[in-house]
């Protein structure tokens, strides 16, 4: 289920052009991350792969078919989608929004519910919670009943624009780790929206960051785009947040240009260029996150 | 008292009369409302031009109404449907704007990632937008119930049989009591509609407490409104 855009453009009705002529192909059964800063188009771009939105021009296929001759209806109910403030049915109970999707399909009430306890347990929710509406549930746990759906009718594809933006730090990083674990079992093709660096360094196989008009900056594994950032762009974006991340330059090659970096428990989180010596702090990528933990 | 056991057969079968005509406006609203509410937010234009259609019906005065319906239904002009008929017009003018602000009070994004995880448009109307419209829409729904039972009073005015006749009667004949009868049995089949209309939301719409605040306080004051 490799997702591809070609040369894709979106100008709306009044004349904003949200995405410029982007092109990029989504491998399967990765995680790929579009980050970027707000009104850079990331939403546009995900929302044109479930046909929310469609291209001014240009192509988005999946597995090499036009998804413009779907029918969006049914695009839909194969797509999973998880957005911010999880966008749960506010009148169904916790079971039944979990259910939405198989529902739609027909699955008979007996099986979808059963099913949708299941997806409970899978996204770590005690089924207790089943029957209460998400009003009455917390931030973090809207959230998981929202991937809970978005996995419902076990979709290949999985959309989320920025999910865990409206959770406090700690139930974030929470999510994240529950997201990794989940998507090391399913390996699902998994469109990660967000404006958060770190979590695209820490979810994303691929990265891309994005400029205004969903123009590509810099894409590849996280390793490659802290090692090279391409531009001073992506510097600057990537080393934004220098405070929490406690790295320290610690030594600089031959040319005085390298700086190898490394975080608060030692370890080397990334190399970066240093031209003249005016350094951008760059970040640590999962695995040395996980050695910090 | 007295006056009432004596005449119990009269006042109970006014009552039912009165019940019974007024059944009709209150659902002929709430049938029209959903359709036109849900136009009325499909764009600016059509919201203009529904809600001030149903504030120009509103403000026909019903002896009007009542005159000028037999002409324009080819009804006698004793007969009860043009009483129903003025106040199903009525019912229907004052359900267009709770209803309009009952689909208004549906929150875009529900709407929004409903679509997106694969409601149809059809699918979502039932599914979605009127189950969340169900609180707002009810609250109109009970003014406009009240509404009609009091109104519906007007009718004897052109011979209808309605508790009306105890006010009519009772004036003519300088007789307290039976306007008081009147009012009070009034006051009791508008109670009667009122709890029949909370008991079915209630099974209806069980989720209601569980609705984000903002559009339960869009319940209290579209109730305000259209009153006002
Ligand atoms: N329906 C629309 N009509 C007109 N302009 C739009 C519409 N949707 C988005 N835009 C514009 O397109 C641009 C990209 O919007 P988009 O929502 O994709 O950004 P984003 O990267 O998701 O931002 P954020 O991080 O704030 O969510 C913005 O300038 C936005 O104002
Ligand atoms: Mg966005």
């Amino acid at each position: 289920m490799s997702i591809e855009f070609r040369s894709v453009t979106k100008r709306f009705a009044d004349e904003t052009v949200a995405v410029d002529d982007f092109s990029l192909l989504i491998p399967s059964r990765k995680t790929t991350v579009l980050v970027g800063s707000s009104g850079c188009g990331k939403t546009t771009l995900l929302r044109m792969i479930n046909r929310m939105v469609d291209p001014s021009s240009g192509v988005i296929t999946i597995d090499d078919e036009d998804i413009a001759t779907v029918e969006p209806v049914a695009l839909r109910r194969r797509i999973g989608y998880v957005m911010q403030n999880s966008g749960l049915l506010p009148h169904r109970k916790v079971v039944d929004n979990v259910a939405t999707v198989p529902l739609l399909n027909g699955v008979p009430k007996a099986e979808a519910r059963e099913r949708a306890l299941e997806l409970l347990d899978t996204v770590g929710l005690d089924r207790a919670l089943a029957d209460r509406y998400p009003s009455q549930l917390s931030g973090g746990q809207q959230q998981r009943v929202g991937v809970a759906r978005g996995l419902a009718a076990d979709p290949n594809i999985l959309l989320m624009d920025e999910p865990f933006g409206a959770v406090d730090p700690i139930v974030r990083s929470e999510l994240q780790h529950e997201l990794i674990r989940l998507q090391r079992e399913l390996g699902k093709t998994v469109v990660f929206v967000t404006h958060d660096i770190d979590e695209a360094f820490l979810l994303g196989d691929q990265v891309v960051i994005l400029e205004k008009g969903a123009k590509i900056a810099q894409q590849g594994h996280p390793r490659e785009i802290l090692a090279n950032p391409a531009t001073e762009f992506v510097a600057s974006f990537i080393g934004a947040d220098r405070g929490k991340r406690r790295l320290a330059p610690v030594a600089a090659a031959a040319t005085g240009d390298d700086v190898l970096l490394v975080d608060g428990t030692g370890y080397a989180a990334g190399v970066i260029s240093a031209p003249g010596g005016k350094l951008a702090y760059s970040i640590s990528d999962k695995t040395d996150q996980a050695g910090d933990a | 008292m007295v006056w009432l056991w004596q005449n119990l057969e009269l006042v109970l079968g006014l009552a039912l009369d009165h019940a019974r005509l007024s059944v009709a406006p209150v659902l002929v609203s709430f049938i029209a409302s959903i359709p036109l509410g849900w136009l009325a937010n499909q764009s600016r234009v059509l919201r203009t031009i529904l809600l001030t259609l149903g504030g120009v019906l509103f403000t026909i005065p019903s002896i009007a109404l009542f005159v000028t319906l037999p002409v324009i239904l080819g009804t006698r002009i004793l007969d009860e449907i043009n009483v129903v008929v003025a106040l199903s017009i009525y019912a229907v003018a004052v359900m267009v704007r709770g209803s309009a602000d009952a689909f208004a009070s549906v929150s875009k994004d529900v709407i929004g990632s409903s679509t997106a995880v694969g409601y149809s448009r059809w699918g979502r109307f039932w599914g979605v937008e009127l189950p969340l419209a169900g609180p707002v829409l009810l609250a109109s729904l009970r003014v406009v119930s009240v509404t009609t039972v009091s109104l519906l009073s007007v009718g004897s005015l052109i011979g209808v049989t309605t508790l009306g006749y105890l006010f009519l009667d009772g004036y003519q004949r300088s007789f307290p009591t039976e306007v008081v009868i009147g009012i009070a049995f009034t006051v009791i089949i508008a109670l009667i509609f009122d709890a029949v209309l909370v008991t079915i939301g209630r099974i209806l719409m069980p989720y209601t407490r569980a609705l984000p605040t903002s559009s339960r306080a869009s319940v209290t004051r579209v109730a305000a409104e259209v009153t006002s």
